[in-house]
């Protein structure tokens, strides 16, 4: 009777602890695990720099070389692992109130890859007051106002710009803040233009940035085919970005193109926010055999994370709970801690969701507090906040 | 030149922000703690990701990229040396030996890792200690995801750079949160504990009447009632506290078969008093003797749960305290009923005779079911 209450009680939560079950494997040769470096030069340059790194690990110049490396290799491959191995290599300064400006400029990138804005502003802040001629750090600054909703900090921050980086730089940085801050499509018309005369960007990587930034505010409009236009002009630039494959994704889902969606995010199934499209992209296929052992490893990995404790995949969690478990409750409220986090169109976005299909409209009020209050224009959350509010009219995709 | 290739690099940044990193996941290893119950000893298990350790210490002898079993065995030695000489772990602030054992594989969504198996001596009992430093010096953003499992009850922790070091439980919040958890497990280990119930439904059921002649009258108030109630009640508690007491104090061990057959035996007896009543006016004495086994029974519950380490007498007062407040309650709920109906032929006849018939009833199957390891009822 009751013991075996608690027995069951103990075994679940024991279960939850556990994974499958430990195994001998069959036999010497059997290959476990594939592992990232080697073969690729990249790699190698990391492991050459690492072991020369261990010679004399006080040795700033080189720790931070080694840092950015990593950094690097983590946003090529999507893999956090690296931003560990950097924190490593600025062990020495990492714990100060006030680390050298280079090791600063990357402990605030670190942070804020966390999510751990206020401390990565902090930082940044500081940096910003000791070097005001740094345009990395504003440029950071910038985004990372920008993703916590201080649009008029923002601006100043891009403003800095004006005098250290070239115009297309500055023109992008002060873009991206307008489009979200009443000033669409004048934003977008201002950049198309500096990019006309820049004749493009001289570096691929930054052209691919402003491209997908374009493509962006073209969809927040509305204007379907000229947000299809440059997506693919990005993606040939940079095809394996994930922020960019992720966002164009978005957009095939949104358009019902689930096919082209499925087919562009087969090969990165490593990247749970791609898995998580992937999936989205089978369900609207109706490919449902196909899904189930996605939807199990989309599970497994958002609960690795959990027990991990950070909030780092909040939004895409909210999204895989509402979308594909159908637990609207559990979405929104990871839609609302995600929220206090971050707040781009993609978060509004989710919390908007989440709350429209838990009919709990009190709870969509601070999204539609911020559309209003940053007189935000994007068609998408017009429409959503349209239905949660059918009395208010909200301002949206009228440029 | 280099300025502009450093805002290159940034812009890239800015770009992936918003992605989640979780991508192919941060590093993460899982402990899994068992303390030994009746010893001082803790097992351990441990799994962390090969190619965390091939990073931190080499495990591809070949170079190729792959890494076999062959050449993850090769290396069990290095791998138990290296991941336990970070791991501290102490009971009762004497440092325990960590002793490694054998090594399988399993599976997590990022990949293989290696599960090695350890046991910990310590030279004492008491609170245990964690100080984890696995992969510190190389991936500060490195967690441990640690379960310590006592009894029935497990802690989990999160370790890691920043929060190495934690103790599992004492220290007052854990005591007081212990205690409600105590008092929790007495209401409710009453409150499903039909057996329980019943006896005291038995012996209260005739609380509202007096006995008269080979009849029963109701009771003329509400005074009577109450203090034939509240002596039932009282001597049912002190009893059952005497026993708890020294049965999870260890004083007193019963075989648990016997304990259960008596309990059902018990609520034979009450029920069977009713209808043919030998015990009249000391349904007291009857509370009290019973109350003694039943003790037994709520200490063998207490038994399963464990009691607290270090807080002995907060789980023993705390288990005590919701057991009487479930009895209690039970009481509330039953006399002002019972009170209301009692000069009605209904309460007499039917609640009385025939409750008592089929508490007799039900009591005589579990008695069965006890005395010779039978399943017949579903409760």
């Amino acid at each position: 009777m009751k013991p075996g209450v608690a027995i069951l009680v103990a075994a679940l939560l024991a279960a939850a602890g556990a994974s499958a079950a430990p195994r001998l494997p069959a036999s010497g040769a059997e290959v476990l695990e594939e592992l990232p470096w080697r073969a690729d030069p990249q790699q190698r340059e990391l492991r050459a720099l690492r072991a020369r790194l261990q010679e004399a690990p006080r040795d700033m110049p080189r720790a931070v070389e080694v840092a950015r490396r990593y950094i690097e290799a983590g946003r090529r491959e999507a893999d956090p692992r690296y931003y560990g191995y950097a924190q490593a290599a600025l062990g020495p300064w990492w714990d100060q109130a006030a680390p050298p400006p280079q090791v600063r400029l990357l402990r605030a990138t670190l942070l804020q890859s966390e999510h751990r804005f206020p401390e990565a502003l902090a930082d940044l802040a500081a940096l910003t007051a000791q070097r005001p001629d740094d345009a990395q750090a504003w440029l950071t600054r910038a985004t990372v106002e920008t993703v916590r909703a201080d649009y008029a900090a923002a601006t100043r921050s891009c403003a800095h710009l004006s005098s250290l980086a070239d115009e297309l730089v500055t023109t992008a940085c002060i873009a991206n803040v307008g489009a979200m801050n009443g000033r669409l499509a004048a934003s977008e018309r201002l950049l198309v233009a500096v990019r006309a005369r820049a004749g493009g960007a001289d570096n691929a990587a930054v052209d691919a940035w402003v491209l997908t930034m374009l493509a962006e505010m073209a969809q927040r409009r509305g204007t379907a085919a000229s947000a299809d236009e440059r997506f693919r002009a990005a993606l040939r630039i940079a095809p394996r970005d994930t922020y960019l494959l992720g966002a164009y994704a978005d957009f095939l889902l949104d358009a019902g193109r689930h096919d082209e969606a499925a087919a562009l995010l087969a090969p990165h199934a490593r990247v749970d926010g791609l898995l998580l499209r992937h999936a989205l992209a089978l369900r609207a296929g109706g490919r449902a055999r196909d899904l189930a052992p996605e939807l199990a490893e989309l599970a497994a990995r958002f609960d690795a994370g959990e027990r991990r404790g950070d909030g780092v995949h909040l939004r895409e969690q909210a999204r895989f709970e509402l979308a594909l478990r159908g637990d609207a409750r559990r979405a929104l409220a990871l839609a609302r801690r995600n929220w206090d986090v971050q707040k781009e169109t993609p978060d509004a976005r989710i919390l908007l969701e989440a709350a429209l299909a838990a009919r709990d409209v009190a709870a969509a009020r601070p999204v539609l507090d911020w559309m209003r209050g940053a007189r935000v224009e994007d068609v998408r959350l017009a429409r959503l906040a349209a239905q949660l509010f059918p009395t208010l009219s909200v301002d949206g995709g009228k440029g | 030149m280099k300025r502009l290739w450093i805002l290159i690099s940034l812009f890239t940044a800015a770009a992936t922000w918003s992605l989640p990193a979780l991508a192919h996941k941060p590093s993460d290893a899982y402990l899994r703690l068992t303390l030994e119950q009746g010893s001082r000893d803790v097992r351990g298990e441990w799994d962390i990701a090969l190619r965390d350790l091939d990073y931190a210490i080499g495990l591809d002898a070949d170079n190729d990229g792959r890494l076999t079993w062959d050449e993850v065995r090769a290396r069990h030695g290095a791998i138990a040396a290296y991941a336990l000489a970070r791991l501290q772990l102490e009971r009762g602030g004497a440092a325990c030996a960590l002793v490694p054992g054998r090594q399988l594989v399993d599976t997590h969504t990022d990949g293989t890792y290696t599960v090695l198996a350890f046991v910990a001596h310590c030279p004492r009992a008491g609170p245990l200690s964690v100080e984890y430093r696995l992969f510190a010096d190389v991936d500060p953003q490195h967690k441990g995801l640690a379960s310590v499992r006592d009894g029935h009850k497990v802690r989990t922790l999160v370790l890691g750079s920043d929060h190495p070091r934690a103790t599992v439980d004492e220290g007052a919040a854990g005591a007081a949160s212990g205690f409600l958890a105590y008092v929790r497990h007495g209401i409710l280990h009453i409150w499903i504990g039909y057996d329980h119930i019943l006896f005291l439904v038995s012996l209260l059921l005739p609380a509202v009447l007096v006995r008269e002649g080979r009849g029963w009258r109701a009771v003329a108030g509400l005074r009577a009632a109450l203090a034939d109630v509240l002596k039932i009640v009282t001597a049912f508690t002190v009893a059952h506290s005497i026993t708890l007491s020294l049965a999870a104090l260890g004083v007193v061990a019963l075989p648990s078969r016997w304990v259960e057959s008596a309990i059902a035996l018990s609520v034979l007896l009450a029920a069977l008093n009713n209808v043919l009543p030998v015990a009249r006016r000391r349904r007291w004495a009857a509370a009290f003797l019973f109350g003694l086994v039943h003790g037994f029974g709520f200490a063998s519950v207490l038994a399963d749960l464990g009691l607290q380490p270090g807080a002995l007498a907060a789980s023993l007062v705390g288990f005590n305290l919701g057991v009487e407040i479930g009895q209690l309650a039970i009481v509330a709920a039953f006399l002002p009923l019972a009170y209301l109906m009692r000069s009605t032929w209904f309460y007499r006849r039917v609640v009385l005779v025939g409750g008592s018939g089929a508490i007799m009833l039900v009591a005589a199957l579990w008695l069965g079911e006890r005395l010779f390891d039978l399943k017949l009822l579903p409760v």
